[in-house]
């Protein structure tokens, strides 16, 4: 069972909104920073996942550069 | 094996516009895609599709998906064809994860940004190098960036940084810039764009993260500091993974007018063909060519 969900992300990027409609179709709760527009998320962001680029999820520690579908899913146990 | 009447390669406008027809004329298919919208996820506004005055490119893609996802479709997101021959009369197409067979096939896979190929540019790569300014251009607040390419896309990049970043390089490599003056004006307006022609970029440096370029500007070696660096210097086709495929010389897929290829059962539409327009409402008509096609193809080929 998953306990929680974290994605960073920016306003205008296409594949952070596949992301969180991904996330909301297969209703799983999660919270999202805009890593544009928040300094301490992105410095978070960029510690965990060692990188620059969105979206960055977090599942429970897993953390996952981009919109891996397969990788997400598998994550999620769906 | 599931033997399909049909695989589509990608689901940008004309694999999505391909998988419509398809499912209406209830044949028996499978899209394989690395993802659902392509390039025209990518675009920002979208002024020239007829029906919508105004819509972003991410919303227009989700209004395609919703209009495919109307039928009952099978499509393997995430899973992008790796290779596809003709043997045996048949199909193949291999991704990652498997391999596929069908009697026809509609090579619908668009186009990848261009890379530089400088030196450090892997390395850096989504650590201060990067394709997407829409995405990760939020991420350079008050830092110094770059950008690669001096033409229209290049611009659409520096126009979008110009409210984020603190100073913007644009190198060029040809002696003047190409973009259109309305966009170059504009850029030059804001006050913090430095404009550099006849500049290549040699490599990038830095220790965990880009600090800079190294770059030959009229035959001099210069570094600039920057922690960013957009590459905008246009697209290749994904062609090479269709084997003995003929293409122009720019890599395109040579289509006639029913969308065949030189190999029979193998059809291909939108960006990735050597058809000229490159525009959403374009690869949407050429998709469903190509399907009205393949299906003419499977039913004079079952009458033999």
């Amino acid at each position: 069972m998953v306990n929680k969900v974290t994605v960073y992300s920016t306003a205008a990027c296409p594949y952070c909104a596949m992301v969180k409609n991904y996330l909301t179709q297969n209703k799983i709760q999660f919270d999202n920073y805009d890593v544009g527009k928040n300094r301490e998320k992105a410095m978070e962001m960029v510690q965990k996942s060692g990188q620059m680029g969105v979206p960055v999820v977090d599942i429970d520690g897993r953390i996952i550069i981009g919109f891996d579908k397969p990788a997400i899913t598998k994550a999620l146990g769906l | 094996m599931t033997m399909y009447d049909l695989i589509i390669i990608g689901a940008g406008p004309a694999g999505i516009t391909a998988g419509v027809y398809a499912a209406r004329k209830r044949m028996n298919f499978l899209i394989l895609t690395k993802d659902v919208g392509g390039q025209a996820g990518w675009s920002g506004d979208v002024e020239n599709y007829i029906g919508y005055q105004f819509i972003s490119g991410p919303e227009l893609v989700e209004k395609f998906r919703e209009h495919l996802q109307k039928f009952d479709v099978e499509i393997r997101e995430g899973e992008p064809a790796t290779l596809i021959k003709r043997e045996n009369n048949l199909i193949h197409a291999q991704t990652e994860q498997g391999s596929y067979e069908a009697r026809t096939v509609i090579v619908a896979s668009g186009r990848n940004p261009r890379k530089l190929g400088a030196e450090g540019e892997e390395q850096y790569r989504n650590r201060g190098v990067t394709y997407c300014a829409t995405c990760d251009g939020p991420l350079f607040a008050d830092k110094d960036v770059a950008v690669v390419g001096g033409g229209n896309s290049g611009f659409d990049a520096v126009l979008q940084l110009v409210k984020i970043a603190r100073h913007i390089h644009v190198v060029e490599i040809a002696p003047e810039i190409r973009a259109d003056s309305i966009m170059v004006e504009k850029a030059r307006e804001s006050g913090i764009v430095s404009i550099h022609t006849s500049s290549r970029v040699k490599s990038f440096f830095g220790d965990m993260f880009l600090k800079g370029i190294k770059m030959e500007e009229e035959g001099k070696e210069l570094d600039i500091p920057v922690e960013g660096a957009f590459i905008e210097i246009g697209s290749l086709p994904v062609s090479a993974i269709v084997k003995d495929v003929k293409t122009n010389p720019y890599g395109e897929i040579i289509v006639d007018c029913k969308c065949r290829t030189n190999i029979p059962g193998i059809f291909a539409a939108g960006d990735v063909t050597d058809v000229p327009a490159k525009q959403i409402i374009v690869a949407c008509g050429e998709g469903c060519k190509a399907l009205l096609g393949a299906f003419e193809y499977l039913s004079t080929e079952k009458s033999v």
